[in-house]
């Protein structure tokens, strides 16, 4: 009976949205297969986040707790998570598709010798016949795939998938013992960008600025006070992080993040599928552009042409007075 | 130094994607074929290292015969040789490719940095620099904004989720490029025209020792996701926060 390892996404304590999605789709895997899922979390000083994961239904929780992994590094943590895999039957293991899974996963794949689906998005076939579905050309093709060794490692596309309603019981939360080696590799520093408002792949509600907006002054003059009156993560096109309006972080697309929130609000982005590749699958998308021919009004529910630093002011007091 | 650059050519990323009619692949008749963007990063940052501690740069490709102009556009961009390993592109999957640079860096001997694109815009795995790191047992730092040499330690800067994070890296080591991580040159005219001069090897999979070609992960069939339908126009802001309030109920 194919196990499945989950490994959990996490960052500064905090467990991801993304690792909750990621059940969903072990969950389904676990229907398919007939065998069921465990899940990891690597990392140091992770005892909170292991019991927040208690209650999904995983055979066990297993916590890979150590100083050597306080900052991932790929070379260790993908070494312990195929060890784990190797501990617990694992022929699946799953990741969500954030920075930290695309790096290690592929590491994961190749000590155990298995296949990778990257980006999953869904699966497909009958019964214990697995096909998967993934994104190629900036989710312009939908490829169905599928794996010729005895399990997979897969990267979930957390956006395609809801997150994971608790389902009671409790599994027990076992210390694990592995081998993760030395990494050759040293963690240096991280510049972490700070803020108070949602994550951009957790949202709600998304608004994100492009080039339109000139420089970083006016980007997040204009952007802000929209994002607070809705409560919503702020995005940006790959153009505007280029132009340095704000940080990396904040891209969406087919290079950057993918998101899929009830709204989406592109100001004054022009529509390069490259953008659209992360956003397109957003419930409610409104384009806000000087320029009526731009692309972005063809993937637009509501699309309203004018100028985003007289419209969207407006937007902002409308939405504010509107919530509150 | 050596710096073995994996290079990669891809239908122009601008192109509208046709598929054959029975969705078993892409309908390659009369596609433009570009050079993957990440990878001319990769490039461009291999010959800012050469210029800066003299290295020896290779451009390595895998595929038919129409990956060699790939190739020629990074010689013609300054970099010394190149090398084509010829397979068919239906041959390769993501730990095939990977395996296949893993048996060039070792033909080739003594390479110090193996710099790939974070992904190629075709198939978007984001995988091969990865697999290549794990086989050799080498440090990688993927997604690189930011690379410096010194000595035998490579600094790379990454972009990942909230922020950017700083590795340090003995040599030898795998680098994978973001667009961020420069801006490529355009090839000079002198540069196209000694290009055609430099040598490009051509490897089969017989010469590098691969037998075991067994793909992992095959393509069954591709489809085009369902459009998005088309949407309305709205005249005002009243007239948006009417729809986002009563119509799509999201505020
Ligand atoms: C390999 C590759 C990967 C890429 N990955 C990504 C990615 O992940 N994400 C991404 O976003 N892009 C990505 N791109 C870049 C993409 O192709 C576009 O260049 C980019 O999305 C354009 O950003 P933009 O819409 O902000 O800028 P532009 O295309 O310059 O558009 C600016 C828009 O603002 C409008 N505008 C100007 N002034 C105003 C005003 N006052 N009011 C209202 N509207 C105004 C203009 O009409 C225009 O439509 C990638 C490109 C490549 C080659
Ligand atoms: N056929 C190939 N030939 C040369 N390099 C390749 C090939 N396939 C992938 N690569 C390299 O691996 C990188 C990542 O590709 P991928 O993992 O397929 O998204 C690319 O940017 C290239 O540098």
């Amino acid at each position: 009976m194919a196990r499945i390892l989950v490994i959990a996404d996490h960052q500064d304590g905090d467990l991801k949205k993304s690792t909750l999605q990621t059940l969903t789709l072990a969950r389904e895997l676990a229907a398919r297969t007939g065998g069921g899922f465990d899940i990891a979390v690597i990392g140091q000083g992770v005892g909170a986040i292991a019991n927040k994961l208690t209650t999904y239904g995983a055979g066990r929780v297993l916590v890979v707790d150590d100083a050597k992994y306080a900052h991932y590094l790929a070379e260790t943590t993908s070494k312990a998570a195929a060890a784990l895999a190797k501990q617990t039957d694992a022929s699946f293991v799953l990741s969500s598709t954030g920075t930290t899974g695309k790096d290690m996963l592929p590491r994961v794949a190749a000590i155990l010798g298995q296949g990778m689906v990257a980006d999953c998005v869904g699966l497909a076939g009958e019964g214990a016949t697995l096909l998967y579905k993934r994104p190629m050309y900036a989710g312009n093709i939908i490829a169905t795939v599928k794996v010729n060794t005895p399990g997979a490692v897969i990267s979930v596309r957390g956006s395609e998938f809801a997150a994971a309603e608790p389902s009671g019981g409790a599994s027990p939360v076992e210390a694990a013992t592995v081998d993760g080696g030395t990494a050759k590799a040293s963690f240096v520093k991280f510049d972490g960008v700070k803020s108070e408002r949602p994550e951009l792949t957790e949202a709600d509600i998304v608004v994100s600025g492009g080039r339109g907006l000139k420089d970083g002054d006016n980007f997040f003059a204009v952007m802000e006070p929209l994002a607070d009156a809705l409560g919503a993560a702020i995005g940006a096109s790959r153009a505007a992080v280029d132009s340095g309006f704000c940080p990396n972080d904040f891209q969406v697309g087919q290079t950057g993040k993918v998101v899929a929130p009830k709204l989406y609000i592109a100001v004054a982005i022009s529509g390069a599928i490259q953008h659209l590749a992360g956003m397109k699958n957003s419930k409610c998308i409104v384009a806000i552009n000087k320029d009526a021919e731009a692309p972005i009004f063809q993937v637009a529910d509501y699309g309203l042409v004018g100028d985003a630093f007289k419209l969207v002011p407006e937007l902002a007091e409308k939405a504010r007075a509107a919530r509150s | 130094m050596k710096i073995l650059v994996a290079a990669k050519r891809v239908i122009d990323p601008d192109a509208r994607i046709k598929l054959l009619p029975n969705g078993s692949g892409v309908d390659t008749q009369s596609v433009e074929y570009k050079v993957n963007p990440f990878c001319e990063n990769a490039i461009e940052e291999a010959l800012a290292l050469k210029e800066e501690h003299d290295a020896e740069v290779v451009i390595v490709s895998i595929g038919p015969d129409d990956v060699t102009p790939t190739i020629r556009s990074g010689l013609a961009m300054g970099a010394d040789r190149g090398i084509r390993v010829e397979t068919e592109d239906a041959a390769l999957d993501s730990d095939l490719a990977a395996r296949i640079l893993v048996a060039v860096a070792k033909h080739e001997g003594d390479v110090d940095i193996i710099l790939l694109g974070k992904q190629a815009v075709d198939g978007d795995n984001n995988q091969v620099g990865q697999l290549v790191a794990e086989y050799m047992g080498l440090p990688q730092a993927c997604f690189a904004s930011e690379v410096s040499v010194s000595g035998t330690t490579v600094t790379v800067t990454r972009e990942v989720d909230g922020g950017l994070e700083t590795l340090s890296m003995p040599l030898p080591a795998v680098i994978t490029a973001d667009l961020r991580l420069n801006e490529p040159r355009y090839a000079s005219l002198p540069g196209i025209m000694k290009a055609k001069r430099k040598p490009i090897d051509e490897l089969s999979l017989a010469d590098l020792g691969i037998t075991d070609t067994a793909l992992k992960v095959e393509l069954v069939r591709l489809e085009e996701p369902p459009a998005r339908t088309a949407g309305v126009m709205v005249e005002s802001v009243d007239q948006l926060m009417d729809k986002l309030v009563n119509v799509a109920k999201v505020l």
